[in-house]
């Protein structure tokens, strides 16, 4: 299978004051289409980095970065833009709902961007809310929804524009262990059906519904493993 | 991204706000509400005026006798009776810009029918008055030239006389005095009003010129007349008209050059012309108030949008990272000023024109509520919104996603 993402000698350099700092030193690896790669690091690895840089919210200082074999790095703001609506889907640790909206139109909002039709929104919303288990929630604001349902409402979100890789970032941070495990089982079916995630944690026991995890370093990549090599065998489903 | 989806956005945002939304949009509500009732009021004064203008006639000029030096005492128009019949009719035929001309004679005395009286102006005229200042009768008939060349004892009422002396009952045919001398009343007059400098056009008795010179005037005067009402062919020829009067009258009066003139001419519509500027000063310097509230409504909705901008940050954020770009951002929060300013607008419009409508009621000050000045208010209060509405959106547009989404 091809790569959906391939990083070549990504470097990101922040300037602050006459202070340079550099998160990421040179980092370089792809992923192929249908995986399901875990990000790890402690904080300040540049794990976040990458993943800004990942989604299109950044752009790296040098290297190459192809998302679905499209030089990201020479876009503009517009065209960023328009590839995080059309290429990428995110999920956050917050879930980011937007406040006083019906949870349907929350997952139409990537829609709304992308110019489609009210109707064509509302059926492709519920469609993407069945996909993850809340027919019937539509028209439930967020403040009337659990942790766990918003973070669906977030995964149907990040789903219903079809895209080429779902992004999360630290999705059960602000989940108990109950609710991670619903949310990581919903992930691992989604990566069933051929979706691709990219998922940044720094919990082993999350990180191990990955197929596959990478692991940050002082802006460099220390390792890089399949599921079952690093010992985590004890704690899968 | 259509329009339709952004201005949905925009009221759920203004909704979700409701009190600070009504409060922002007082300031607008206020300035509009008071520039439609300014307006309303200044375009009400400029109605009367020229309303007041139509009562007089239109293109006339008065001249008047006076302005004489007799034995060192100098007095001012009106002060002497210099003019005559014979002047009149010079006028009318040697002065190529003169339509035609009526000649007044004006006294004052008591007015008597049966045991009421009523102490009025007795105006002795021609029919070319009538003519002249565009008034008809409402019964009966009025002044004919048979009645001047015969000095008939007849007269015709002003509608503030008739009132006064007959009440509702019907004064054609029957006789009241004028100074003792019994006339027999033709005919009553249309209403008038006001006359620009206030009096009561209509408290007037018009009894024929000649008639008023032999029973009215003092015995002596029988050929002299107090003022001339001319009327000029056009309104452009309105200084011409003037010109050609006070040259004809210089040579028969034979004033030469650097003695004063016995006589004066007046251009009532100049005058008109001078008042109905100042109320449209007036009315300018007014707009001009309500447009500095207008600014400063505006600088209160700033405010608050960019309140709003720090406070949805984080919304801001989860639009990007979901594909907003700059200009969508941009458009949405500027749909929330102009919508904000809009709708204030239209609720301004509709205080300002009831605020008006209530004061004319009270005062009994007309008050014109145009559709232009509507228009221009609504288009104003939007564009007060796409001023002050600009740099905030321009502020949440400039956003960088990555803060945004971290923005507590």
């Amino acid at each position: 299978m091809s790569d959906v993402i391939s990083l070549t000698d990504i470097r990101r350099v922040f300037i602050m004051g006459d202070q340079q700092f550099e998160a990421l030193k040179g980092v370089s690896f792809g992923v192929a289409t249908g995986e399901f790669v875990a990000i790890m690091g402690a904080s300040g690895s540049g794990k976040s980095t990458c993943m800004n840089l990942l989604g299109c919210l950044d752009r790296p200082t040098s290297g190459r970065y192809l998302l679905d074999a499209l030089d990201v790095g020479g876009m503009n703001a517009n065209q960023l833009a328009e590839i995080r609506n059309r290429k990428l889907g995110f999920v956050f640790q917050g879930f980011n709902l937007l406040a006083r909206t019906p949870a349907v139109e929350n997952v139409e909002l990537p829609l709304v961007y992308a110019g489609f039709s009210a109707k064509e929104r509302r059926v492709r919303a519920l469609a993407a809310m069945e996909q993850v288990g809340l027919a019937g929630k539509e028209n439930n604001h967020s403040s009337q929804l659990s942790g766990g349902q918003q973070q669906r409402v977030a995964i149907a979100r990040a789903l219903v524009n079809s895209p080429a890789v779902i992004l999360a970032d630290e999705p059960t941070g602000n989940l108990d262990s109950t609710t991670s495990e619903e949310i990581m089982n919903l992930f691992t079916t989604l990566n069933k059906q051929g979706i691709t995630i990219i998922m940044v944690t720094h919990e082993h026991d999350v990180a191990a519904y990955a197929g596959r995890q990478i692991t940050f370093r002082d802006g460099r990549i220390i390792s890089d493993s399949l599921a079952g090599t690093t010992g985590l065998t004890d704690q899968s489903v | 991204m259509d329009f339709l989806q952004t201005l949905r956005i925009a009221l759920r945002a203004l909704r979700t706000n409701k009190m600070r939304s009504f409060l922002t949009m007082l300031g607008i509500i206020i300035g509009i509400a008071a520039v439609i009732a300014m307006m309303a009021v200044g375009s009400g004064a400029s109605y009367v005026i020229s309303q007041q203008i139509a009562s007089i006639g239109s293109n006339i000029i008065l001249v008047l006798p006076g302005s004489t030096t007799s034995g060192g005492m100098r007095s001012g128009s009106g002060g002497a009776q210099t003019l005559t019949s014979d002047d009149v009719r010079a006028i009318m035929t040697e002065c190529p810009s003169v339509e035609t001309s009526a000649p007044t004679v004006r006294s004052s005395g008591l007015a008597v029918f049966g045991n009421m009286n009523w102490s009025t102006v007795i105006m002795g005229t021609t029919p070319e008055m009538f003519d002249i200042r565009e008034w008809g009768v409402i019964s009966g008939r009025s002044i004919g030239q048979q009645d001047v060349d015969s000095a008939a004892k007849v007269c015709l009422l002003g509608q503030t006389v008739a009132e006064n002396l007959f009440g509702s009952a019907d004064p054609i045919g029957k006789i009241i005095r004028l100074k003792k001398v019994p006339f027999t009343v033709i005919g009553v007059l249309d209403r008038k009003g006001q006359s620009p400098q206030g009096q009561d056009q209509d408290d007037t008795i018009f009894v024929p010129l000649r008639t008023a010179q032999r029973n009215l005037v003092r015995a002596n005067h029988t050929n002299t007349i107090g003022a001339v009402m001319v009327k000029a062919r056009s309104e452009a020829l309105l200084a011409k008209a003037e010109e050609e009067i006070n040259s004809l009258l210089n040579q028969r009066h034979r004033i030469t050059a650097g003695k004063d003139p016995d006589f004066t001419t007046r251009n009532l519509s100049e005058i008109l012309a001078v008042a109905e500027q100042s109320s449209k000063a007036m009315s300018l310097l007014l707009g001009a108030v309500a447009s500095i509230s207008l600014i400063v409504g505006g600088i209160g909705i700033m405010n608050i949008m960019l309140v709003s901008v720090t406070e949805r940050t984080r919304e801001i954020g989860i639009r990007m990272a979901i594909g907003a770009r700059r200009n969508d951002i941009l458009l949405q929060f500027m749909t929330e000023a102009v919508l904000l300013t809009m709708l204030g607008g239209v609720i301004g419009i509709i205080l300002g024109a009831s605020g008006a409508t209530v004061v004319s009621r009270i005062l009994s000050w007309p008050t014109l509520i145009s559709i232009q000045s509507i228009t221009v208010a609504f288009f104003f209060s939007g564009a007060v919104g796409i001023f002050f509405g600009f740099y905030p959106a321009r502020k949440a547009a400039g956003l960088n996603p990555i803060d945004a989404l971290r923005y507590e």
